[in-house]
Formats: C-alpha cells, sequence, structure tokens
C-alpha cells in the first residue's frame, strides 16, 4: 500500500450521500494532483459505505481508502482523527483537504496537531506555486498556496507550508466547482481495518442524542437573493428586505456585520466565513463589500448595489449602481415590481 | 463537587468595525486603528464556565491568555464578570506563532497551571476565524474535545453532558473530564461586569505593568488577589523550537489588499421613473418575474 506522497480527500457523507462539499474538493484535488503529476485519493469512515466509492470514483479518484465500523457513525473526534492520522503516517500524502464543516474543523486541526502539519482554515483559492524563504533564500518548488481572506476579511493572504507534510487545507462548500471527470472512472478500493486504525480509548464520547435539523434557509439554491450589510441599520429594516426578498421570489442574506449587530441569523451570513453563491441576481443593500463578503457572492451574474455611500467598495464590482438610502429604493423596488409584474 | 476551569481567552482587534485607517498604505494591517477587544466567543466559553461555578460552588475559573503585556485586560475583564484567577502568558518567544504553535505554547501553560477538569475557550477568534486552536491544544494534551458547544448541561462524577450546535442539527453527547470544550457564539450570552467584583479587581495587574510606579507595585504585592499571572516561555518550561515562527509549520507568503477589476457599473438614479425602468428592464430580460 506505499503508494506515497499523493493528494488525498477526507470525504463526508449523510445518508449514504457524499457531501457536496468533498466531491468540490475531490474535483479540486484532481486539477491540482494532474499538475503536480500525482494519483488523486480519498479516505470515507463511517458505516454503511457500501458501493460508497462509486460516487467518488467519477471524480477522477485513484485509491478510495474505506473504513467501515458501526462505531465511526455517527462522527466522533478521536476515533476519525486516529484513522487519519496513522493512515497518514502510513501513506504520507503531499496534500489533505477536507471541508470546513463542523467535522472538517474538528478534525482538520486535531490531525494536523498530531502531525506537526500546517493547516488553514476557510481557504477561498488553492493553486501550486513556488516559495523562496525569506531569511534561508531557500527554495521551493511546487507548494500548495493556501488562499484566504484574513484579519475579519480586510486582507488576502497566501499560506505555505514549507517544510511539513502533509499540507493541509479546509475549504467551505460552495467555494470550489463540482465536475465530474470521467463516468467511467474507476480506481481501487482499499478497505482499512478499523481495529488497526483506531484505539480503544479514541470512543469515550458517546453521543446520547442527535437531532438533525436541515436549514430552512436555501442561499445556494436561491437564483434571487436580496442581502443586507451593516448599512441597513436595525433588525426592522431587514424586514423590509425580507419583504423585497418575498416579493421577487428570493431568498435573504447577509453580511457577517449584520450578522454580528444581531439583526439576522448567521444561517444567512454570505462570505468566506459563511456561505458562497453564484445566483443569477444579487442585490446588495447598505453592504460596504470586505473582501470577506466580496468573497462570497463575486460570482453573482448581475450584482445590484444599494448604498448611500457612492464610494463603497462593493460599488467596483456591482454591475448596477444605485446611490440613495435603501429605506427609500426598495419600498420602490417593491412597489414598482408589483405595478409590473404579470 | 467542585471543579477547575480554565478558560482560554483571546484578545483581539475589533475586525468588525473597521474603519478607512485600519490598512496601512504598505497594504499591512494598522492594529494600533482597531480597538482590542475580548474575543467575543471567548466570553460565550466564560459564561458557560460562571454556570458551573454557580451550579457547583467551590469551583474555581481561571482565564489563560496568550499575547502582550497588555492582555492584562482580558483578565481583568473575566475578574470583574466573575473569574477568580488569571495568566498571561507573554514572550517575544511566541511572536509569530501561527495556530499550532500558539496551541504548544497554550498547552504548556495549562501543564503548568496542572489542576484542570474543563478547558474552556471561544470555538474560533476573530481576527482569524480558523477555529484550530481549542482541537489543537486538546490534542497536544492528549485530552478528548467537544467542539461547537452552545450549553454545558452537566460535570459531575467525571462525565461532562454538552449540548452541540451542528450544521446538520443538535447533538448532546457525553464525555469524560478532563476535557476541552469549545464554546459556539449561540450560546449564552457572558453576563455583565459585576460592580462589587470591578471595585476588587480594578487594579489588578500583571508585574510588567506596575513594574514602573514604587507605589502601585507594592500596593499590588502587598494583595495576592490583585497579581495577575505573567509567565514567559521559561515559566512554563516551552521548547523554543516549537514557539513562535520557529514552531509554526504555517508561514505567510504574502499579504495583499485585493482590489478588483472595477467593471463599468451602470449608474441609476434614485428616481422613481429610473427605479421603474430598471425593475421593467430586469422583467423583460427574465432576471426577475
Amino acid at each position: 500500500m506505499a503508494d506515497k506522497n499523493n493528494l488525498i480527500v477526507y470525504c463526508e457523507f449523510e445518508d449514504g450521500k457524499v457531501a457536496d462539499v468533498s466531491l468540490e474538493l475531490l474535483t479540486k484535488g484532481r486539477q491540482l494532483a494532474d499538475k503536480l503529476g500525482i494519483k488523486l485519493e480519498a479516505v470515507v469512515a463511517g458505516d454503511n459505505l457500501k458501493d460508497i466509492e462509486k460516487q467518488i470514483f467519477p471524480y477522477g479518484v485513484d485509491t478510495v481508502y474505506k473504513v467501515e465500523d458501526k462505531k465511526l457513525y455517527p462522527y466522533t473526534s478521536l476515533p476519525h482523527s486516529s484513522i487519519l492520522i496513522n493512515l497518514f503516517k502510513e501513506i504520507e500524502p503531499r496534500i489533505a483537504f477536507m471541508g470546513a464543516t463542523s467535522i472538517g474543523r474538528d478534525l482538520g486541526p486535531r490531525v494536523s496537531s498530531a502531525l506537526h502539519s500546517g493547516l488553514t482554515a476557510d481557504c477561498t483559492s488553492l493553486e501550486i506555486g513556488d516559495y523562496t524563504d525569506a531569511k534561508t533564500g531557500k527554495e521551493y518548488k511546487d507548494l500548495l498556496y493556501q488562499i484566504r481572506p484574513a484579519f475579519g476579511g480586510n486582507i488576502v493572504a497566501t499560506i505555505v507550508n514549507p517544510d511539513c507534510r502533509p499540507q493541509m487545507a479546509t475549504v467551505r462548500e460552495g467555494v470550489m466547482k463540482k465536475e465530474v471527470k470521467n463516468s467511467n472512472y474507476v480506481g481501487k478500493v482499499v478497505d482499512l481495518d478499523v481495529n488497526k486504525y483506531t484505539d480503544p480509548t479514541d470512543y469515550v464520547v458517546d453521543i446520547i442524542d442527535r437531532h438533525v435539523e436541515k436549514s430552512k434557509v436555501n442561499l445556494k439554491g436561491s437564483p434571487i437573493i436580496v442581502a443586507g450589510g451593516y448599512g441597513v441599520g436595525s433588525k426592522e429594516n431587514f424586514e423590509l428586505l425580507q419583504k423585497l426578498a418575498d416579493t421577487l421570489g428570493g431568498e435573504l442574506g447577509a453580511s457577517r456585520a449584520a450578522v454580528d449587530a444581531g439583526w439576522i441569523d448567521h444561517d444567512r451570513q454570505i462570505g468566506q466565513t459563511g456561505v458562497t453563491v453564484r445566483p443569477k441576481l444579487y442585490i446588495a443593500c447598505g453592504i460596504s463589500g470586505q473582501i470577506q463578503h466580496i468573497a462570497g457572492m463575486q460570482d453573482s451574474s448581475l450584482i445590484i448595489s444599494i448604498n448611500d455611500d457612492p464610494d463603497a467598495p462593493i460599488n467596483t464590482i456591482a454591475d448596477i449602481v444605485i446611490t440613495g438610502k435603501m429605506e427609500d429604493v426598495v419600498p420602490k423596488l417593491i412597489k414598482y415590481y408589483k405595478k409590473n409584474s404579470k | 463537587m467542585s471543579l477547575n476551569i480554565i478558560v482560554l481567552a483571546k484578545q483581539v482587534p475589533d475586525t468588525r468595525n473597521v474603519g478607512k485607517d485600519a490598512m496601512k498604505e504598505d497594504g499591512t494591517v494598522n492594529r494600533a486603528a482597531l480597538p482590542a477587544i475580548f474575543n467575543p466567543e471567548d466570553l460565550n466559553a466564560l459564561e458557560q464556565a460562571l454556570k458551573l461555578k454557580e451550579m457547583y460552588p467551590g469551583t474555581k475559573v481561571t482565564i489563560l491568555t496568550m499575547g502582550p503585556a497588555r492582555a492584562a485586560e482580558i483578565v481583568r475583564e473575566g475578574l470583574y464578570r466573575g473569574a477568580d484567577d488569571g495568566v498571561v502568558l507573554s514572550d517575544r518567544a511566541f511572536a509569530g506563532s501561527d495556530t499550532l504553535a500558539t496551541s504548544y505554547a497554550l498547552s504548556a501553560a495549562i501543564k503548568k497551571l496542572g489542576q484542570y477538569d474543563l478547558i474552556l475557550g471561544g470555538r474560533q477568534a476573530i481576527d482569524g476565524d480558523t477555529a484550530q486552536v481549542g482541537p489543537q491544544v486538546a490534542e497536544k494534551l492528549k485530552l478528548p474535545q467537544v467542539t461547537y458547544a452552545e450549553d454545558i448541561i452537566k460535570a459531575e462524577n467525571g462525565k461532562v453532558t454538552v449540548k452541540r450546535r451542528i450544521e446538520s442539527g443538535v447533538e448532546t453527547v457525553e464525555a469524560p473530564y478532563p476535557i476541552v470544550i469549545t464554546v459556539n457564539g449561540s450560546a449564552e450570552e457572558c453576563r455583565p461586569r459585576n460592580a462589587k467584583a470591578v471595585m476588587k479587581y480594578k487594579k489588578a495587574a500583571v508585574p510588567s505593568e506596575v513594574a514602573a510606579d514604587e507605589e502601585k507595585k507594592a500596593f499590588v504585592e502587598a494583595r495576592p488577589y490583585l497579581q495577575i499571572g505573567e509567565w514567559t516561555a521559561n515559566t512554563v518550561e516551552a521548547d523554543l523550537a516549537q514557539c513562535g515562527l520557529a514552531g509554526s509549520p504555517t508561514k505567510v507568503k504574502g499579504i495583499e489588499n485585493v482590489v478588483f477589476t472595477a467593471k463599468e457599473a451602470r449608474k441609476i438614479e434614485n428616481t422613481d421613473e429610473a427605479l421603474e425602468d430598471l425593475i421593467v428592464e430586469l422583467i423583460g430580460n427574465h432576471t426577475i418575474g
């Protein structure tokens, strides 16, 4: 099994379906692996994994490591960490990805700490490139560039892990594109014995109750999004935006500043640390346009910015700019939509 | 049955209220222009600790923070709200730490503190949003971890019961302690300062804050409860190779202010006529409707 130095993705799944974020990472992983001339691998741990590789292979995966056991589902930190730590020691991956989900963000840091490897959270872009250490002058070829907004999203940082392996990164759902490479692609399956990769002392956390609550908010799937930022100013004004969203048949979203201000639930947050969206129409109201927000909506087909500051940074990426108070503009949009539709 | 609880807290620049002077011309962050605050989710963690202190009298809550000496503000803030003690871990050797080197330093300090049942912290800090330090501290101490906690329901007979808020819903878990638990912003808000505690602790200080003032120094030295610990890498017997830049596997290759390629935006007047025309156009080209 000593097939080393490849790129591996930890795949999550629920109800027998591999998570979109994992498939998106496999897509990105395949591109980077091709660039580096290495293999793409996946690891999946849990219960009822029969045929799960059939969902994974089409993304161009060469090897799927499977660890199947009742004890591994639902996810708990220690056994899944042990599996990755022990497997990574064996196959020494060059790069490892996981989703920036409540599982990936629990698992990744623990694994990186045990292996003393660097991990970058919530990357918005992953590339391959060279690096020269400014101090030692040492040159490194083909490192993973882990690119993410930092410092509350006011700057963008490129992070590298020159000396430690694997180079690890997490990415949120929706940031990368999901694309089947070849629906007939078939790799090999390697079944791993759970008892070899986990220790009985790993099973100390018991899940005594679990309620699956699907989020009622569907930002990702909505073709029209009306989003509000700090400039919206109040909870009441968000109700006005909700009205516009309802009128147009869209979803209501928000920037982080509005979420932090407590005007709207965090599951409506759009941006690097929220949801990434690509709607047909994005109406940004009172959003200044920090990088952290723009990272999550810049691929929208049409962006309308409504802001009383004509120099708001978001206006530079908007297609249509309306300078004015949202309290003033939004009711007019609702009125004229009602008048002219049908 | 009382508990020993350590709350990991970080002083962070308030990135939520970034003004125009927050960035220097060279694209680096102008920290001086940003107010320093108690990381919001660490306050949620503190509240959980204080709630447990009420449930289990005799419980001791210790704040541990890493940063420059002025991070003593964080310890004082914790004392004002009900914590019992605090330590500032401060050393130039820690400068440039990534999450892993930070976790190493914190874990060394926790070992030095010695007694702990629960180690609590916020899920993540607003200046980095990585959520990595909690799980990494747990790994360094070989302890189990529970992340995304919304409510620590009880901690009795060596077992802690925690409600977690995760993407897929809500989970209640039972785990043995000692353990590391990171707390979500959706957990209960931290109680406000207590006026009596403010009176009691307002002169609490780390040695370096009072070193230059003989009078203050003598005042603090005569009152052990005002003495906030100030520990260096040496105090916690940290291996310097694992601290700061040297102990950080991740390196920052570059930082940039992103300049978006400006599109030629169409400007629409905020008038009834122009807005109606826009709506008609969007309906006409099937963007809406």
